[in-house]
């Protein structure tokens, strides 16, 4: 039949080339996606349903999300991560934008040992300091509260030297104006070296939040407690307690905790890419 | 006083010379009291919470512990030596570089295939950009309980599309190697998202005027592919490749939420083992000897990437 019909014209062979590439991006989509899909769809049915292995439900329910925010601390979770995240991310723009703009406008002894010994931080894993920082914590008594979970992290080496290539870029004018003028170092950076690097802050602060967002192994060590542990250790805890037993709602739980995160993320995206560039600027 | 005996060093103080030298010296002293207020807080948080547990975790690594993580008998290497003739231990760095080189390789070739693909002239295309990149914002604990909710034997979709094909169940969690392949797969999925927004971003600064001038030779898209796009982005690649093994080495979340390094040790990776190790049979010599063994391994591999970020930056 098919070799009988009409030989395909360009526009025709066009059309099929077409509809090729859209049911290949489909078919890579569906891969990224249906553990999300599979995920989310499952916390809308009955949990009776799940462990019978049924994909499907006569009896769609937003019960799972009702019984996860009335009978489990997972709002609590959320809060404790939305507070810690937002201090880290406060701290981390703050201290990093300090330091990096001691390393573009300050001309002091040992500048440049200084910065490598920054840089130096970034080849060392935070997960092979743990055992002297939980006695330090320890010892400091920062155990199960926030605190904990904020001040090793007050800055970082990867934010000021991203926001070090940020002011590197600032147009030399702008110094030499604002020191004809007489400012201040502190009126500088404040007036004009955080406001012109907007975007770059914007950038860290985007990912300052996640990073503290996605934490796991120091909150499990340094956390006890439901009135302080954060979201994803949070997340772990609900799953031991309903070992297995309660699928619909341990779903409902990953749905409510991922999908502030993919808002951040859809509305941060340009920033991240921006970031990304920019850290790999010299 | 230090500050000002600074600048005079650098000539004959004379008569003329002092009120320069003195105003010079205020500002020498003005520079470093602002350099120590804007360095001070990250210096002190750095020095606490970064170089001073990596000094007392070497120095851990030479010593016998007691259970308060004090180190009480210097025994040299003893412990390095101890480790690197423990089967168990050779077990674990030999099942982390297989994760790590498997997670990296997949997760390179996905994100080249996922960022080729969207880097087409089509309708609609932002959807599957943004969708291609969607698992970046998801957290380990997140990613985890999906997954674990794909591989369960009982209810796991898996587990029913074997069934429904009259294939046998494979025994993802229990069986050593099907559990390695799903921390290896989960952690992949992880990482695409993020992976795939760098390599897309490269693509997009290949000339396409290199594509245009191979379509007139009439050369096919895999041909393109490999021997232009692959080619022009590949410091990228080996970039996003080191950043993944990075990565990939410090795992430990997805690890103790889906397999707690079982089934018989097959997924005990390094930094779980250090966590078992320190907190949980409390022997704090030999998890600070880990983490030394950890650190020179990250160390080399983030020289490594600073390298490449330089060679990024220079095409």
């Amino acid at each position: 039949m098919e070799l009988m019909g009409p030989i395909p014209t360009k526009s025709r062979l066009e059309a099929y080339a077409k509809v090729a590439k859209y049911g290949f991006l489909i078919f890579l989509m569906l891969i990224v996606v249906s553990p999300f899909i599979l995920g989310i769809w499952t916390s809308f049915l009955p949990t009776a349903d799940i462990a019978k292995g049924a994909l499907f439900s006569s009896h769609m329910t937003f019960q799972n999300y009702v019984d996860a925010v009335t009978t489990t601390p997972i709002l609590r979770y959320l809060f404790n991560s939305l507070v810690i995240s937002t201090i880290t991310m406060l701290a981390q723009l703050l201290f990093c934008s300090m330091a990096a703009y001691a390393f573009v406008f300050l001309r002091f002894k040992g500048r440049k040992v200084l910065f490598y010994v920054f840089l130096s931080t970034m080849m060392l894993p935070f997960e092979a300091q743990v055992i002297p920082n939980f006695t330090t914590v320890r010892q400091m008594g920062l155990l199960d509260h926030y605190a904990v979970m904020i001040v090793p992290f007050l800055t970082t080496a990867f934010g000021t030297f991203m926001l070090r290539q940020a002011f590197m870029q600032m147009p030399n004018e702008l110094k030499e104006a604002s020191d004809i003028e007489g400012l201040s170092h502190l009126q500088y950076y404040w007036h004009v070296a955080l406001p012109y690097c907007r975007i770059s802050l914007l950038t860290l602060a985007a990912y300052s939040f996640l990073g503290s967002w996605n934490q796991y192994l120091w909150p499990m060590l340094t956390t006890f407690s439901d009135k302080f542990r954060p979201v994803q250790d949070g997340l772990k805890q609900l799953q031991s307690q309903e070992t297995f037993n309660n699928w619909g709602m341990i779903q409902a739980s990953a749905a409510i905790v991922v999908i502030p995160t993919l808002i951040v993320l859809f509305i941060g995206q340009h920033y991240f890419k921006a970031g990304l560039n920019e850290g790999s600027v010299k | 006083m230090e500050q000002q005996s600074v600048p005079s060093k650098t000539g004959v103080v004379g008569a003329g010379h002092h009120s320069v030298s003195s105003r010079l010296s205020k500002a020498w002293v003005r520079e470093h009291m602002a350099a120590l207020l804007f360095l001070g807080p990250s210096l002190l948080v750095l020095g606490i919470f970064v170089f001073y547990p990596m000094l007392k975790t070497l120095y851990l690594s030479f010593f016998l512990t007691n259970d308060a993580g004090e180190g009480t008998v210097f025994i040299g290497l003893t412990n390095y030596i101890s480790l690197l003739k423990n089967p168990s231990y050779i077990a674990s760095l030999v099942a982390t570089l297989t994760y790590v080189i498997l997670v990296s390789a997949i997760t390179v070739v996905l994100g080249l295939v996922l960022a080729v693909a969207a880097n087409q002239h089509l309708k609609g295309i932002k959807i599957f950009r943004t969708l291609f990149s969607s698992t970046m914002g998801v957290s380990v604990s997140v990613a985890a309980i999906f997954w674990l909710f794909v591989f369960n034997p009982s209810v796991g979709i898996l587990t029913q599309l074997s069934n429904a094909l009259h294939l046998p169940v494979l025994n993802w969690m229990t069986d050593p190697k099907l559990a390695m392949a799903a921390i290896v797969i989960t952690t992949v999925w992880m990482h695409l998202g993020f992976t795939f927004l760098i390599l897309f971003g490269s693509l997009q600064q290949v000339p396409s005027s290199l594509y245009e001038a191979a379509e007139i030779a009439g050369t096919s898209k895999w041909y393109q592919v490999l021997h232009i796009t692959v080619p022009m982005i590949s410091p990228t690649l080996f970039f996003v490749m080191i950043v993944t093994l990075i990565d990939a080495f410090k795992s430990f979340g997805l690890i103790d939420l889906m397999t707690a390094g079982g089934p018989n040790n097959a997924t005990n990776l390094l930094v779980y083992r250090i966590y078992q190790d320190a907190f949980l049979n409390g022997n704090y010599g030999q998890a600070s000897t880990e983490s030394i063994i950890l650190t020179v391994i990250i160390a080399v591999m983030t020289l490594l990437q600073f390298k490449l970020l330089e060679k990024r930056v220079n095409y």
